[in-house]
């Protein structure tokens, strides 16, 4: 199948970089995956269907890294020839480690207090040091190309996202 | 393309639901429940094996569920693709056997399985079908919660299969509303569906725009319903009465054991509970009355102040889950664009208010929830089946209720495809030996969303053999899950170091084989009086000619991607086909069905790759523009 050789970018007629419109990417997705649904070919042969799910299944693979920022980050260092794994463990900077305790003790002491507002101001806090690192993900891949030191970054924002929930869900035990 | 209108493939959605089920079609472009020669669309879900050897189901059933209910089974959902133990959570009275894989009932007309049980409501539906359409049946898309895990979901495909239902798809509960209130309602944006049935509790989140049904999180519990509202009042009654102490935590067991209830009386009493539950859903006050096997009587006044209290907790569990599942999804309650409610259960007062102060807004109603289901479900069928009329043209995407994982190091929990995942989803993690020279590697798949492997249900175990001898950690074993689009489950694992691949594909240790499956068919077939070559033949003729239908349909639509040499091998396969369908030898059949099959895989790759490429270049025409 066609589908098969392509990378993600290729497969929804994108540009390779980190900048992405997210509009047009959704549309893609939209138009390839209602062609290759498996719901469209019911009827078919046995072989046909297969075909369908084969597609669909990869379709909805590349919607689901690309759409996020941290998965597509990746994605991108790793057709680059880059583990975000290891560049992660190596990348971790003295000043992320040190900003990680802080979020963990304000998240902890908010928690204990159950101090909404506490939390509040904490879920601003990572957003913005979110968008920070975004923006620089956006530097080193789209501009500078340093896939290497982009994959470092990759390993913060998966820490951010995981925190971010962990915040979300103290504020939900809280209503 | 359509077929003509003479050629409409008949097909049914079918919600098999706890306490009733329903089949609707779409016949002249609306959607409408099929009722039985006495004008009744619910079938109630009841199985009653009768002494004269007969198995009554629906009303007949029901009525028989107190005079003899060790023989009539009653809300039998709750117990597919479960093990004993949970089916012994729910405090009936029925004779479990510890089968494996699925629990079995003890009943006059032997051991039932609850897909055997089920596969007797869904006849009664699919004939009733094609009685009212005139003809047999295409196919059918049949409902379950969406919260149904993949041992319940297989379950119901076999139950299926075992009433002789071609199933198209299976579809989510609150999915298949949301299909109807979305085409029937024209409701768009952010969607909540809210469903309460009888033995199972769903919440859907979606997104609906443009004809594209998404399904952005599912949550919910298999084992909440308004069965356990009924439950609640049982238990209300014998502590009120005095039959059991009102410290006991178990009522209705302690009542059981201790003589004091027969399992009629358990069963009267649950028949008068959901009365006493309905008529509280208009009035404000009612009298709960039952009487005994003794000849006593219980009597007592049961206010819907009172209903509400001893029931809010299992208001508040699933509110509990809608919270949840609103954050899987990232939506705040305030953004819900409509909340939609579904099963009879939603109609209880204290239910609504609960749904409505949860999200700021008044929930719809506006189509029947007992029978919005199967009307989406009607929808989906005849779209599946080739029907497409004019704007006929959504799509579904669903995901998946629960994650999927590995057993590994130390009973832990490795997830490789995640709740939530849009399906069809596939995923592969690679695992190594831990030993030199190890040639075997046990593999186990789990589904929940707990760390560890007993907190979870378990799906399957098997092992792969035959991995060459290596040192420790030399070997990569690949275990790739893929969930097909009913949601269902297959695991390959494959060594891939050496070169040598072993690969095994497992179906989940609950389903039922397809021997066993056989074997049934074959048994309810065989005291029809009919013999088996004569239904292999049928079953091959039935295949040959769905293939040889959707050949002819691809060589219409496609058949210029095939040179004329190509066209004519097919051809002639097709013949061959038309040739031994007409026969009465089932291998020739099958061995025509075969050749053509493999004759027309290259086609069915270039009508792929055309349906690919003609989606992407439709877009880059757009962005000219």
């Amino acid at each position: 199948m066609l589908l098969l050789d392509k990378n993600y970018f290729d497969l929804f007629n994108l540009p390779r970089a980190f900048a992405i419109d997210e509009r047009l990417l959704e549309q893609q997705y939209r138009d390839l995956v209602a062609a290759v649904h498996p719901d469209r070919f019911v009827t078919d042969s046995p072989e046909q269907r297969r075909l369908a799910m084969q597609a669909a299944t990869l379709a909805n693979e590349a919607w689901r890294c690309l759409r996020d920022p941290c998965s597509r980050a990746a994605y991108l260092c790793r057709l680059e020839g880059i583990s975000v794994d290891s560049a992660a463990r190596a990348g971790a900077s003295a000043e992320f480690l040190t900003e990680q305790m802080e979020w963990r003790e304000a998240l902890d002491e908010a928690r204990l207090g159950a101090r909404r507002s506490d939390l509040q101001a904490l879920q601003v806090d990572v957003a913005e040091a979110r968008q920070q690192v975004l923006a620089a993900v956006t530097e080193l891949i789209d501009t500078r190309a340093d896939f290497e030191a982009a994959a470092g970054l990759v390993g913060q924002l998966m820490y951010i996202d995981r925190f971010s929930e962990q915040v979300d869900e103290a504020l939900d035990d809280l209503s | 393309m359509s077929p003509e209108p003479h050629q409409r493939r008949l097909a049914v959605g079918i919600d098999l639901g706890t306490t009733n089920s329903l089949v609707a079609a779409v016949r002249s472009s609306i959607p409408e429940v099929l009722e039985d020669e006495h004008r009744h669309a619910l079938l109630p879900s009841v199985v009653s094996y009768c002494d004269d050897g007969r198995v009554a189901v629906g009303a007949e059933a029901a009525a028989r569920a107190i005079s003899d209910p060790d023989n009539t089974i009653v809300s039998v959902k709750r117990f597919m693709g479960r093990g004993l133990e949970d089916a012994r959570r729910y405090r009936t009275a029925y004779r479990f056997i510890d089968a494996p894989g699925m629990v079995k009932i003890q009943t006059r007309g032997g051991d039932k399985s609850p897909v055997e049980v089920s596969a007797e409501i869904l006849k009664v539906l699919r004939r009733r079908a094609e009685m009212t359409l005139g003809g047999e049946l295409y196919g059918s898309v049949i409902t379950v919660p969406a919260y149904f895990d993949d041992a319940q979901r297989q379950a119901t495909k076999d139950a299926a299969r075992l009433a002789g239902l071609e199933v198209l798809r299976l579809l989510n509960e609150p999915t298949a509303a949301a299909i109807a209130y979305g085409l029937d309602n024209g409701v768009e944006g952010r969607v909540v569906v809210y469903d309460l049935g009888g033995g199972t509790f769903d919440v859907s989140v979606l997104h609906l725009s443009r004809g594209v049904f998404e399904v952005v999180a599912t949550g919910g519990d298999s084992a909440l319903g308004g069965d356990d509202f009924d439950r609640r009042i049982v238990e209300w009654a014998l502590r009120e009465t005095g039959l059991v102490s009102d410290k006991e935590p178990d009522p209705i067991g302690s009542a059981l054991a201790a003589g004091v209830l027969s399992s009629a009386d358990l069963r009267a009493m649950t028949v008068e509970a959901r009365r006493a539950k309905e008529v509280l859903s208009e009035a404000t006050l009612t009298t709960f009355a039952c009487p005994l096997s003794d000849a006593s009587a219980v009597r007592l006044p049961l206010a819907r102040e009172r209903l509400d209290a001893i029931t809010a907790d299992l208001v508040s569990r699933t509110i509990t889950v809608v919270r949840r599942t609103l954050r899987d999804a990232r939506v705040d309650a305030a953004d819900a664009g409509a909340v939609v409610l579904v099963g009879g259960a939603t109609r209880t007062p204290a239910v609504r208010a609960a749904v409505a102060s949860f999200f700021g807004r008044a929930p719809l109603s506006d189509i029947d929830p007992d029978r919005v289901v199967a009307i989406g479900a009607a929808m989906q069928a005849n779209l599946l089946a080739g029907n497409r009329g004019e704007g006929d043209d959504w799509l579904l995407l669903d995901v998946i209720p629960l994650s999927l994982g590995l057993e590994t190091m130390g009973g832990l929990v490795e997830k490789i495809v995640p709740r939530n995942s849009t399906i069809p989803v596939a995923r592969a993690q690679e695992f190594t030996t831990f030993r030199d020279g190890q040639t075997a590697l046990a593999v186990h798949v789990v589904q929940g969303e707990r760390e560890l492997v007993s907190d979870c249900r378990s799906l399957a175990r098997f092992e792969l053999r035959g991995i060459p001898p290596m040192s420790a950690g030399a070997a990569r074993i690949r275990v790739s899950f893929q969930v097909d689009a009913d949601g269902l489950l297959s695991v390959t694992a494959c060594e891939q170091a050496s070169g040598v691949k072993a690969a095994v594909t497992v179906r989940p240790s609950y389903g039922l084989s397809d021997d066993e499956i056989a074997n049934m068919l074959q048994q309810s077939f065989l005291s029809a009086g009919a013999d088996r070559d004569a239904r292999a033949l049928r079953e091959h003729q039935v295949e040959a000619d769905r293939l040889f239908e959707a050949t002819r349909a691809a060589l219409g639509a496609d058949g210029e991607l095939l040179s004329e040499a190509e066209r004519s091998v097919v051809e002639s396969l097709l013949a061959r086909v038309t040739e031994a369908r007409g026969g009465t030898d089932a291998d020739a059949v099958r061995q025509a069905v075969d050749a053509l099959a493999r004759g027309t895989e290259h086609f069915a790759a270039r009508r792929m790759d055309r349906a690919i490429s003609r989606a992407l270049s439709g877009r880059r025409i757009d962005q000219i523009d």
